[in-house]
């Protein structure tokens, strides 16, 4: 190989001489779903400085909604024109892969996306301030809690709709991030979305202390895995002289040697090559939130507004899964000899761990935290199957999944008391009885995260367990039953909770929803359902998306 | 295409569950007698189908077969033997019996009346069912089966925790905390169970890939599948958990007692009668169909617990102070005679097995829920709150006997038949359990004459003087569950025509000769 073919969008301009730099070649119609995302992402950012206050949360909301929507067309289009399957390739001088598994999860990813914007555009939950309606967001995100500024800024009406854009820029970072296919672009993605979720964290517009203790545990840890993904990347790129994926797994196959003169030192250094890819796995295995990396979870989780809960753990979970797919797959599947029995004991901790602790808690918001740790280990033992079954049954989990995350956490934004949300768990007692529907929902929810028979969580799960014991991973098919099990006794305890416990006399009221929330409860429960009793179709186009692009 | 006469069969009751939980609140009655209509239609057409069945015909009968998850391997595949008709028909027999008799059983409390107790709910729950057991009879794709087993967890455990009985349910805390405990323990055994299941049925995928019994049994016949011995062990294993649990076989049986104890009557009936018999079924059809050589090996073992059952179970009975803890104890060592006979591996053990689910089912129903009314009446599950009854309500202790006597398997009445089929087929072949077991019949005599005797003779208690004697309604429960009591016990030859085929089928199925000499099963 050439040394100009290891060329990319991003070492383009650090070697070549400046008078020779060629313009390089993007194509713009392939990575539309990203630019659309962005671009609404900047025209948001210029409504917050121009429209005036009264009109932004409208103009915000239109704006993402139809930019998700136009960027799902656009994904649409570009499945429906092959480019998930026979025209799948590297686009954009090798930074982005377009092809099944990136376009099945930008798909995932904006749905699930639209879904989450509806529950941050909710305004009647919270009792009208001063004549104004508010969402789940601070007043004024600068004022400190419990000041006269920020008085003033309730006062006043203020709201975040920052908020939006925010989020489109963390959802634009989550497009490229499974799409990415060289470890630079990987890296950039990670800082786009994670920047914005970690102010998204910290907007709670109750009990804001906690959110912003939760948006500074997540950044700092996320920095950490940061760094640590960094430094993995420097030591990959000094062990196969190139960022490019497809470049590393041909040195990693040993079909290419010494790249690059000026790292003959270094090149085709095991050391380097280990190193290196387990500190990236330790970055991406931290945003999956897989044990031991799960540390953040429970706290942001709690602290988050719910609304981001619910969509930091459907789309990141999403985006994080696809990277580290990819990954895997792709960069190293010349010595999956070296990574399997690493990622098969994270699993197993994962799943484990997750279940096992999340008996002990007493908080919802925790629980689910906790209940989604255990998921993202079901989803590993998929991982791990190293074959193409474990692709497209990770990519229907993570399809099937991240609705019901979404459907659940805006369940949770609807129990409220005085407090605001009423988040700890003894406050739902005898919910079933004061609301038997949103109880109802409620337990569907649960019933789908503990994988009960027609529900899309047993589809899922069946889906992954199958991949895994075929890759000969039946040990973990067994811990992965064995952790249902101990999972579906604290999603059973909930639903104790709610059916057969007298309501206390000081319980919660259940908020009636404006229609955006409803149709987010709606649309988790109907794709838990029909997921769940017909997955034949949404199992095909995962099979058919499940082929990566070298 | 032929009328799909077993999909019709689950899909009325589905869909009568639906329609009887749209009822609106107000209209509670209505909600009711819908309810009653889909059981009884749904009654109509297993009648259909044990008519159109043909005993000595192919042996999956009214097949039905539909691409369903392609991906996973799955077919929705429906098909009827002998043992799954007859089940079916149990079924849809009992369920009318069943509503009738919780007719009152959700109705809101006058008391408190804005406790949750929609009656709807209730009658739309054993209308759900009704309709996933009868599928999980109906179907011979394991897949199927395992959603099916699995889904049916979720209506029972709410008809457990949700509804106690009307004596109890007055605002009392502590019984509530006791429901909500014994719906738990029950969801959680059966969960435990079914998802070891689940990893067998992976397991089975991976080793045969398919589902379908038919193509797994024709690959076998071809030589094209075979398991190795630990495989085939350890798959059987994971299948037998599951129905153990179920069925339940001691050590697994606890959940039983706190079920059937905490639950209402009616329900209570529906758990040993109905949905339990899909655990005993499925070690029939599946255990000994996909893994004979496994089911051989593992024989020994299971006939031992199944003795342990009988004689435990039946003791356990003896020492009850409740009622309807007795009546679940009794089920135990009935449930061990069932596992006995299966796993006996002869055809009478087999047949009789067979014969005792429907029996049993019978029996049990009539005894259970004429304790339920006692008990409603009396507002106490406890034994020594009763006393001289047959003096204040003589139909209700005469039908109380009757049903105590079929649980004892008095000769003349249909557990008779089948509980010496099970103890001669199981003396043939191991002649010590055979022994042992027949001593669970003497407790049973034991438990069911001191029960009558402690709460229907002897002097009138205060508290059940001018104690109602059963009204038209629950006479109209009894009367023909203990009309076909006699009529099977006197005449069983309808049934065993229906299952014996079937019997010979799974016995050719292990491979098993009767062993010398041999009997022909009763005709």
């Amino acid at each position: 190989m050439s040394s100009s073919a290891v060329h990319s969008l991003w070492t383009t301009a650090a070697e070549g001489k400046l008078d020779k730099i060629p313009a390089p070649h993007i194509e713009y119609a392939q990575l539309a779903p990203t630019l659309i995302v962005v671009g609404a992402a900047i025209v948001g950012i210029l409504v917050e400085a121009f429209v005036p206050r009264r009109s932004r949360y409208y103009v915000q909301v239109f704006l993402s909604v139809v930019a998700l929507a136009a960027a799902f067309a656009a994904v649409v289009g570009l499945a429906a024109g092959g480019y998930g399957t026979t025209k799948a390739h590297i686009a954009a001088m090798g930074a982005i892969a377009v092809d099944g598994p990136a376009l099945f999860l930008q798909g995932t990813i904006l749905l699930a996306s639209i879904v989450a914007v509806f529950t941050f555009a909710e305004r009647r939950l919270d009792p009208v301030a001063h004549g104004n309606k508010v969402d789940s967001f601070a007043a004024q995100a600068a004022s400190v809690p419990g000041s006269d500024s920020e008085k003033a800024a309730v006062k006043a009406g203020f709201t975040t709709t920052e908020v939006f854009p925010l989020a489109l820029f963390a959802i634009s970072g989550m497009l490229v991030f499974p799409s990415a296919n060289d470890l630079l672009t990987l890296f950039v993605a990670l800082e786009v979305f994670s920047l914005p979720l970690y102010l998204l964290c910290a907007l709670a517009r109750r009990k804001r202390l906690m959110s912003q203790e939760a948006a500074v545990k997540y950044f700092l840890l996320g920095a950490f895995s940061s760094a640590f993904l960094l430094f993995g990347i420097a030591l990959l790129y000094g062990y196969a002289g190139s960022v490019s994926y497809a470049t590393i797994a041909d040195v990693v196959s040993g079909s290419v040697q010494n790249v690059n003169p000026a790292l003959a030192g270094t090149m085709g250094n095991d050391a380097l090559l280990l190193i290196g890819g387990a500190m990236i796995l330790m970055g991406l295995l931290f945003k999956v939130g897989a044990v031991p990396f799960h540390m953040w979870t429970p706290d942001v989780y709690q602290g988050a507004p719910t609304p981001v809960t619910g969509f930091m753990a459907a789309a990141t979970k999403v985006a994080a899964f696809g990277a580290l797919l990819r990954l895997l797959y792709v960069v190293l599947p010349g010595m999956s000899w070296d990574w399997r029995p690493v990622m098969w004991g994270v699993a197993i901790i994962t799943m484990l761990g997750g279940a096992v602790v999340a008996i002990t808690q007493t908080d919802i918001k925790r629980l689910l935290a906790y209940s989604s740790i255990a998921h993202a280990g079901f989803i590993l033992a998929g991982v791990i199957a190293t074959n193409a079954d474990g692709i497209s049954s990770v990519l229907f989990y993570l399809g099937a999944y991240s609705f019901v995350t979404i459907g659940a956490f805006a369940v949770v934004t609807l129990v409220r008391d005085a407090g605001g949300e009423a988040t700890h768990l003894s406050k739902w007692a005898g919910l079933g009885r004061r609301s038997p529907l949103v109880a109802a929902v409620f337990a569907v929810f649960l019933l789908a995260f503990a994988g009960i028979p027609l529900t899309s969580g047993f589809s899922g799960k069946f889906a992954v367990f199958k991949a895994a014991a075929e890759g000969g991973a039946g040990a973990l098919v067994v811990v992965g039953v064995v952790s249902s099990a101990v999972a579906a006794f604290f999603y059973i305890r909930v639903i104790v909770l709610m059916f057969f416990s007298e309501p206390k006399a000081d319980g919660p009221t259940v908020a009636v929803p404006s229609p955006l929330t409803m149709t987010a409860i709606g649309v988790g429960v109907a794709v838990t359902l029909v997921l769940g009793v017909a997955p034949q179709y949404f199992l095909d186009l995962a099979h058919s998306a499940g082929v990566f692009v070298r | 295409m032929s009328f799909p006469l077993l999909t019709a069969t689950a899909a009325l009751p589905a869909l009568g569950a639906i329609a009887t939980a749209a009822v609106p609140a107000a209209r509670r009655t209505a909600a009711k007698w819908l309810a009653l209509l889909v059981s009884v239609a749904t009654l109509a057409l297993a009648a259909i189908q044990l008519v159109r069945f043909e005993p000595g015909g192919d042996r999956y009968q009214l097949t039905e077969s539909h691409a369903w998850i392609k991906d996973f391997g799955v077919r929705y595949e429906l098909g009827v033997d002998g043992i799954g008709v007859a089940l079916i028909g149990l079924t849809a027999l009992l369920i009318p019996f069943i509503i009738a008799a919780g007719w009152h059983d959700a109705d809101p409390l006058e008391t408190n009346s804005s406790r949750w107790r929609p009656t709807q709910g209730f009658f739309a729950l054993i209308l759900a069912v009704e309709a996933m057991v009868v599928l999980s009879f109906e179907a011979t794709d394991v897949f199927l089966f395992y959603i099916l087993f699995e889904a049916m967890l979720i209506p029972m455990y709410f008809l457990i925790g949700g509804f106690g009985d009307r004596a109890h349910a007055q605002g009392d805390e502590a019984a509530a905390t006791q429901r909500s405990y014994a719906a738990v323990k029950f969801l959680l055994y059966n969960l435990v169970g079914g998802l070891i299941m689940l990893a067998a049925v992976i397991g089975l995928y991976v080793v045969a890939g398919s589902f379908s019994l038919s193509e797994i049994a024709a690959a076998r016949a071809s030589g094209s599948l075979h398991m190795a011995t630990n495989t085939e062990r350890l798959l059987f294993l994971g299948f037998f958990f599951a129905f153990a649990v179920k069925a339940p076989l001691w050590p697994l049986h606890t959940w039983l007692p706190n079920a059937m104890g905490e639950a209402t009557a009616p329900v209570a009936v529906l758990i040993t009668a109905v949905v339990d018999k899909v655990g005993t079924f499925a070690m029939l059809r599946f255990c000994l169909q996909l893994f004979p050589e496994a089911s051989k090996w593992a024989t020994p073992v299971i006939v031992v617990l199944a003795v342990i059952s009988i004689i435990y179970g039946a003791l356990l009975a003896v020492g009850q102070r409740d009622i309807k803890r007795l009546v679940a104890y009794a089920s135990i060592s009935h449930f061990g005679f069932i596992i006995m006979g299966i796993f006996a591996m002869t055809s009478q053990g087999q047949s009789g097995a067979t014969l005792y689910m429907i029996n049993h089912g019978i029996s049990t129903a009539a005894l259970m829920l004429v304790a339920g009314f006692l008990i409603s009446r009396r507002g106490s599950r406890l034994i020594s709150d009763y006393g001289g009854v047959q003096k204040v309500a003589p139909v209700l202790a005469g039908t109380f006997l009757i049903g105590g006597l079929a649980t004892l398997s008095l000769p003349g009445l249909a557990p008779f038949v089948s509980e010496f089929l099970v103890l001669v087929g199981t003396f043939s072949r191991y002649p010590v359990a055979g022994v042992i077991a027949t001593l669970g019949i003497v407790l049973a005599a034991l438990y069911v004459l001191v029960l009558y005797q402690r709460t229907m003779t002897g002097p009138v208690k205060a508290e059940v003087q001018g104690m109602p004697d059963l009204k038209v309604r629950e006479l109209l429960v009894v009367a023909p569950l203990i009309a076909l009591l006699i009529f099977l016990g006197v005449y069983p030859k309808p049934l065993t025509d229906i299952v014996n085929p079937a019997v010979r089928q799974t016995m050719s199925d292990v491979q098993k000769k009767d062993p010398n000499p041999v009997v022909e099963a009763a005709k």
